[in-house]
């Protein structure tokens, strides 16, 4: 399959996009047709699944089927195509509030059976579209509209719950880790399994300046800062890590997946 | 066939489930509840051996929303639940009348509200069946008798699921849920319809470009047309509009390809109601009461007559107002407080009287006392 | 292509779609040469294209897909 430019599998006539200068997720959206392009997937054969939110208006630019469903069920619904169709690549697209507040139930539980879907995670720490509310991974003390004060929750790590839940790809990226983020999602489209890989964007509009954290270039140098890849974290300590998180691929391990077990029912038991 | 046809005694929820087969429904997903579990477990069986896929969802959102999945794929898609889990499923309901994607869903009705009485029969869900999920959406609703017809109309469920591209729900009871009965589905055959697909090249389709009464071919996700498919109200072309324009014929047109197509749609069935003066008018379980209540009724000189809807929503207006014109009184015996007795007074527009019979304690409604009723007035 | 071919010894192998372009400044900011600056309007302007090294940096981090850069490597391979 001849390389292309991410702009390629752009649905040309719904551009520019509606995200605001310097928001993150256009960088991680180029990141998943990269790795769409990378991989070799058929255009025809391949369907984009995302729930509500800023991040999950990527689907409506994408030049595949595409399904924009509604809050927090984007992982149900994709699973129900590929159980349907499962010659059918299904890509997920969720943001933080999506995918682990109100979709964190179907979260686990797609973690759990271990269903042939790639969950990409524009996680931006806030609910954007909505207008800067926080989420189960904005960091504590964060502020937002609906944490004047600063949040008093402690925040999920996605990548922590999808390993503990039984994902078997798991892996991190940011915006300026692009071309990290990239490879992580074509070793999750390969793997046959349910893949996660979480993308730290930046929401300059909302949690930046609600948190007083400059623009977009700002952002993207803090994501630079603080991050360590998981190969160097093995080596360091707490005290090392402290404020830190961490990037790369975090998990790999390989097992059963649902459908391949469903399957053999079939085969045993097809009149 | 994975089950051999030939006349037996069967449970109401296994005729659904033979039914949705023989539609041609390869994929279920659901959750466990009473009374309707006895259909999880009977497709759970079943489909593998048909090649078909089955899937317990961790609830009863994720069951609709997987049902829709694979519904996109081209694939007939079912999912069954009663009260509690009726409620959970209406946000995505709204999403497959929006979407305009076929699929069936079966409400074992039970006695609510809330846990209510979950293995007594109930017909509480008439209004939310019509307006569980918010705002202007169309919506069709069938409800059976008998287990017989509890087969031939899930059939019929999806086929009109598959022809006006909407959520079909079969409204079924605790009582035809749960009662057994001689069936033979060799005599039930029924003509089976598939959603229309396009032909035309990929730059040339639009999703959602449709004249005002009717519906676009469904291109299957996967078949290389690269649909949009989106909750927010959206052009011909499937991307989000505000439009004022698009947004009206998008809304009006999802009504419309129903509401104008009535005389394909509607289903009801008429008892010796040419010369009635009083009518019953019942549905579901209680109809098999009111059947008998009239019958009896007659026997002893009185004039009264059944008229049985069998498609609730949209409910037969025409139908009833004509009857109405002719009848003194119509009586509306349900295991509800009222509900369908709303849409009859307001048909009947006091060119008669209406009354109800209400029993909401999980009982079924007995012949008699109906037939009391006919004899009061 | 933003600069006058005239004013140019290299032909420049970055070009940026002002259409698309939010003017958001990450690729002028990340750009390991300096290859990028800001213009008068805030669209970025390849001021040093000679010394882009096609490391296609800015390419990935646009979040806006307005800035291609052409293919092979900084000795034209």
């Amino acid at each position: 399959m001849a390389s292309q430019h991410a702009k390629d599998y752009l649905r040309n006539a719904m551009m520019p996009h509606i995200w605001c200068p310097g928001c993150g997720h256009g960088i991680i959206l180029g990141a998943i047709l990269r790795a769409i392009d990378k991989a070799g997937l058929d255009q025809d054969k391949t369907v984009i699944v995302s729930g509500i939110g800023c991040s999950s208006r990527a689907s409506g630019y994408m030049d595949f089927d595409t399904l924009h469903t509604t809050h927090g069920r984007a992982l149900a619904f994709a699973t129900g195509i590929k159980m349907a169709k499962p010659e059918l690549n299904v890509i997920v697209i969720m943001g933080d509030g999506d995918c682990s507040a109100i979709g964190g139930n179907h979260f686990i539980h797609a973690c759990r059976r271990n269903i042939d879907l790639t969950a990409i995670v524009f996680n931006n720490s806030i609910y954007g579209m909505t207008s800067g509310q926080y989420s189960p991974l904005t960091p504590r003390g964060s502020f937002a509209t609906t944490a004047p004060y600063g949040t008093i929750e402690r925040e999920f790590d996605l990548c922590d719950l999808a390993i503990a839940a039984g994902a078997t790809y798991v892996g991190r990226g940011t915006t300026y880790h692009a071309q990290l983020l990239s490879d992580l999602i074509v070793k999750g489209l390969a793997n046959k399994g349910f893949s996660l890989i979480e993308g730290v964007s930046q929401c300059p509009t909302y949690f930046g300046r609600k948190n007083k954290k400059g623009g977009p270039v700002d952002m993207i140098k803090w994501q630079q800062e603080h991050a360590v890849n998981a190969v160097a974290a093995a080596k360091m300590t707490k005290e090392q890590l402290e404020g830190k998180f961490i990037v790369g691929e975090l998990h790999n391990s390989p097992a059963p997946e649902y459908i391949a077990e469903y399957d053999k029912i079939i085969t045993a038991r097809r009149a | 066939m994975a089950v051999e046809r030939s006349a037996r005694l069967m449970q109401g929820n296994e005729a659904c489930v033979e039914g949705a087969i023989a539609a041609g429904c390869r994929f279920y997903a659901g959750y466990p509840i009473t009374p309707s579990t006895e259909i999880a477990e009977l497709m759970a069986a079943t489909l593998p051996r048909v090649g078909g896929r089955f899937i317990q969802m961790e609830d009863e959102i994720a069951s609709m929303a997987a049902v829709i999945g694979a519904s996109l794929t081209g694939t007939k898609a079912m999912t069954a639940t009663s009260g509690p889990g009726f409620s959970l499923k209406q946000e995505n309901i709204g999403y497959a009348s929006l979407t305009e994607v076929p699929c069936v869903i079966v409400n074992v009705q039970r006695s609510g509200p809330s846990t209510g009485l979950p293995t007594s029969p109930a017909q509480g869900d008439v209004m939310q069946s019509r307006w569980g999920t918010h705002g202007d959406h169309p919506i069709i609703v069938v409800s059976p008798s008998s287990v017989s017809e509890t087969y031939r109309l899930t059939i019929q469920a999806f086929n009109l699921s598959e022809k006006y591209r909407n959520p079909v729900i079969l409204l079924m009871d605790e009582v035809v849920g749960h009662m057994r009965e001689r069936v033979d589905l060799h005599k039930l055959d029924t003509p089976i319809i598939d959603r229309v697909k396009p032909t035309c090249l990929r730059e040339d389709y639009l999703p959602y470009d449709a004249p005002m009464n009717g519906v676009a071919p469904m291109a299957d996700f996967g078949s290389g047309y690269r649909s949009h498919v989106t909750g927010l109200i959206h052009s011909k072309k499937g991307f989000p509009t505000s439009k004022a324009e698009e947004v009206d014929f998008l809304i009006r047109r999802l009504h419309n390809k129903i509401s104008q197509n009535l005389d394909e749609i509607l289903k009801y069935e008429e008892y010796m109601t040419d010369d009635a003066e009083i009518l019953v008018l019942a549905f579901g379980s209680v109809a098999r009461s009111a059947y008998n209540a009239v019958k009896t009724a007659r026997q002893n000189g009185v004039k009264a007559g059944l008229f049985r809807p069998i498609t609730i929503w949209p409910f037969p207006e025409t139908a009833v107002a004509k009857l109405a014109e002719k009848v003194r009184h119509i009586i509306v015996p349900e295991m509800n407080l009222g509900q369908l007795r709303l849409e009859v007074e307001r048909v009947a527009c006091s060119r008669c009287q209406v009354s109800g019979i209400n029993s909401i304690v999980g009982e079924l409604i007995a012949p008699d006392h109906i037939l009391r009723r006919i004899m009061e007035v | 292509m933003v600069i006058p071919l005239e004013n140019q010894p290299v032909a420049s192998p970055v070009s940026i779609n002002k259409r698309w372009c939010k003017r958001c400044g990450i690729c002028i900011a990340f750009c390991p040469k300096g290859v990028l600056a800001a213009g008068p309007d805030g669209y970025p302007v390849v001021v040093a294209p000679e010394k882009c090294i096609k490391c296609r940096l800015c390419e990935l981090r646009c979040p806006d897909f307005s800035i291609i850069v052409e293919e092979g490597d900084k000795n034209g391979g």
